[in-house]
């Protein structure tokens, strides 16, 4: 279920649960990012608010961290992994081929925000490889010519 | 009936209980690991209930970790009284029935989509002896493949958790150091420092409060050792933990596991909870005085988290930059206090050597390498997958018997290990004993276990760059020779695969590498240039043949 069709989440049940543990920003921040999709900057101000900590503290974790979304992501997410193993069996072209098909680059989403698409590191999935994750599933052996359908496969669903 | 509180006098009774249980002695194991799980095996195992239950079979469909032979999945074991074992690869929900069918039910093997042949099953409850007899030694991978990961009683009845009773309740905390001390155990996160070295330091480091942290954020392209065992058997990772904990007099700790690898955290937080609940954690390990408690934290996607004092800085929800040593973690760590951080690999052989003894360890290996490592072989050979070799094995059993061997019609030109930090090891030293100094010799590094087969195709200079980009990205920024020198030696590789390059930038390559490594505040900076290195070293004829000879510089003029 889309993150955004729902009411704005309460965030006092993150809070509550990790401001008691020493050093849990991430983990919040985490929560955060699962429950909108991304990290909004309404929601950061708050988190500050509530742990007591300062915005700038919070925006050094968010700006460090490959993993954390600062803009809302499209309906799907597709990774490429470009780790070593699917780099050499093909995982270039695979990524090439799906920002050709969706007409966007690396960390891009579409205009019409159906897709976000992103190059990853290593998912550990090595003896697949090339492997993209498409909104969360593991795709392994795909091969160029797999993209249009596994794409066309996305936007018949209805999430 | 829910387990006891597991205490010094009644775990020995537990697990022959768990050992007995009257359970269907015949079995179909199906291994859902990410990949596998990624290849179908969610499918394959719903089928397979769905069959047994409505066909009202006596036959368990156990789900466990992963085997290990990540080119044939989704796989399934069957385990069945009367007639061989059998691992079956390549499979679909249609195969997987037949199998079912034919040879669960039936007795009669289905040896077509058989691996490695049938014959070579022993009929203990093992994977020891799958494929070339005598070549792997699986002791971190020991439950990988045949225990169900989620279910404490699996890995009771395998003698789980005796490891730490006798620590706790034979040893003492002196005495388990001394075994961990003797067994000669090095890091396998990639630096082989002595384990037991490490300990020795925390536990003697004056400290209120100490900490021990399991070091989950595998961060190599192309390795998936730790994850595999984190997913198939947390427990093992959990004792180790728990020993450590005893043995250096930390209250508690933690797993710090990439948060892209969500089943391998759902697994450990499982396991911590099942543990929790039968006493293993919490104020009084097994009625003892010891206590000890566990959290996971996540990492959020950097490389460099994975060095010591960053990871120590992303535990504390700060940016991972990593900070000068001395002082090391074990005088100053976690909120400044004692902390010993270990990779998961090592983690998994705390418990046998505690059990087994640290002299039974060292007569394993070969040389200062004492033990097993684990691989994660990828790349152009038949076999990818996960396997495990006693320290001493050439890399041609390795990459060549249990690998198979070239997959393409290119013959394999070179190995590549230790990920971004490594180095290449062309094809000419594959008859060399795999240890931490003998890799180191020729330019490359143990590392974490990845090892990427690459062939005839595969162009040396794309390969630096490939682990030049990869440095780039990932370096912090928070000193000079690393943030600088890693973006001007991946334009000095742009320009070589450009056709722009001279000679002279070959010689300021290994210059800027040279002041990277002794000048860089933290590991990834310090090795960020092996890859560049190394290919230089062994292929310097792939460079040579890109740069601007004296004709094309006149040309363009």
């Amino acid at each position: 279920m889309s993150p955004q069709a729902n009411p704005v989440p309460d965030i006092s049940k993150v809070v509550k649960k990790w401001s008691a543990k020493r050093g849990a920003l991430i983990m919040a921040l985490h929560e955060i990012q699962n429950l909108f999709g991304y990290v909004p900057r309404a929601v950061t101000l708050q988190l500050a608010r509530e742990m007591r900590v300062p915005v700038a503290r919070i925006y050094e974790v968010l700006t460090f961290y490959n993993y954390f979304k600062l803009e809302p992501p499209g309906k799907h997410t597709v990774s490429v992994c470009l780790g070593t193993a699917c780099y050499l069996k093909g995982g270039k072209e695979l990524f090439a081929s799906c920002c050709e098909h969706l007409g966007i680059g690396d960390d891009e989403t579409t205009p019409d925000k159906e897709f976000y698409l992103q190059s990853v590191r290593c998912v550990g999935a090595c003896g697949l490889a090339p492997v993209a994750i498409i909104d969360g599933r593991t795709c392994g052996k795909m091969g160029v010519a797999a993209v249009p359908e596994a794409l066309a496969k996305c936007r018949e669903e209805v999430r | 009936m829910p387990l006891p509180t597991l205490t010094r006098d009644n775990l020995a009774t537990v697990e022959a209980e768990a050992r007995a249980t009257p359970r269907p002695k015949d079995c179909i194991r199906v291994c859902v690991s990410t990949c596998c799980l990624a290849a179908g095996a969610d499918r394959i195992h719903k089928r397979l209930v769905e069959e047994v239950r409505t066909r009202n079979l006596d036959i368990e469909i156990r789900k466990t970790g992963c085997a290990g032979m990540c080119h044939a999945e989704p796989l399934v074991q069957v385990d069945v009284a009367g007639t061989d074992r059998a691992v079956y690869g390549h499979l679909d929900e249609e195969k997987a029935v037949r199998i079912l069918d034919e040879h669960a039910v039936g007795k009669t093997p289905v040896r077509k989509w058989a691996i490695d042949g049938i014959e070579h099953l022993p009929a203990a409850d093992t994977l020891e002896g799958i494929g070339p007899a005598g070549h792997q030694y699986r002791l971190v991978l020991r439950h990988c493949g045949i225990i169900d990961p989620t279910n404490i009683e699996d890995y009771l009845a395998r003698g789980g958790y005796s490891g730490l009773r006798r620590a706790i309740f034979e040893l003492g905390p002196e005495a388990t150091l001394e075994e961990i001390k003797a067994s000669g155990l090095r890091g396998r996160g990639g630096a082989g420092f002595p384990t037991g070295t490490k300990w020795e330091l925390t536990r003697k480091a004056p400290g209120a409060q100490k900490y021990i942290i399991c070091n989950g954020d595998e961060g190599d392209p192309g390795a998936y050792m730790d994850r595999t065992v984190l997913e198939s058997d947390p427990h093992a990772v959990i004792e180790g933990m728990l020993i450590g904990a005893f043995a250096m007099g930390c209250s508690q700790g933690y797993f710090y596991i990439r948060a892209e690898y969500p089943l391998a955290v759902d697994r450990i937080e499982a396991g911590i909870k099942a543990a929790r609940r039968v006493g293993l954690i919490g104020k009084s390990v097994m009625g003892s005085e010891f206590a000890c408690d566990m959290e996971v934290r996540l990492g959020a996607g950097a490389f460099v988290c994975g060095e010591e004092t960053a990871l120590i800085a992303s535990v504390e929800g700060h940016r991972g930059t990593p900070s000068p040593r001395p002082p090391y973690p074990s005088q100053k760590g976690l909120w400044g206090m004692p902390t010993c951080i270990n990779n998961v690999e090592t983690l998994a052989n705390i418990a046998p050597i505690v059990t087994r003894g640290g002299a039974w360890y060292a007569g394993l290996g070969s040389g200062r390498s004492k033990g097993t490592k684990v691989f994660a072989l990828t790349g152009k050979l038949k076999n990818p997958g996960l396997v495990e070799i006693e320290m001493g094995t050439t890399i041609r059993a390795v990459v060549m018997d249990i690998g198979g061997g070239s997959a393409t019609a290119s013959p394999i030109k070179a190995i590549q290990t230790g990920g971004p930090s490594g180095g290449v090891i062309p094809a000419k030293f594959f008859d060399t004993p795999i240890t931490y100094e003998s890799l180191a010799e020729l330019g490359s590094i143990m590392g974490s276990g990845g090892l990427i087969v690459m062939d005839g195709t595969d162009n040396m200079v794309e390969v630096a760059k490939f682990f030049m980009d990869f440095s780039v990205d990932e370096s912090c920024g928070k000193c000079a020779p690393c943030r600088i020198g890693c973006k001007q030696l991946m334009l000095l590789l742009e320009k070589v695969s450009e056709g722009r390059a001279e000679p002279g930038d070959l010689d300021t390559m290994r210059q800027l590498a040279n002041a990277m490594r002794r000048a860089s505040l933290c590991g990834l900076g310090q090795t960020a240039a092996n890859p560049v290195l190394s290919t230089l070293r062994y292929y310097p004829e792939e460079y040579q043949a890109l740069l601007r000879t004296p004709a094309t510089a006149g040309a363009s003029q």
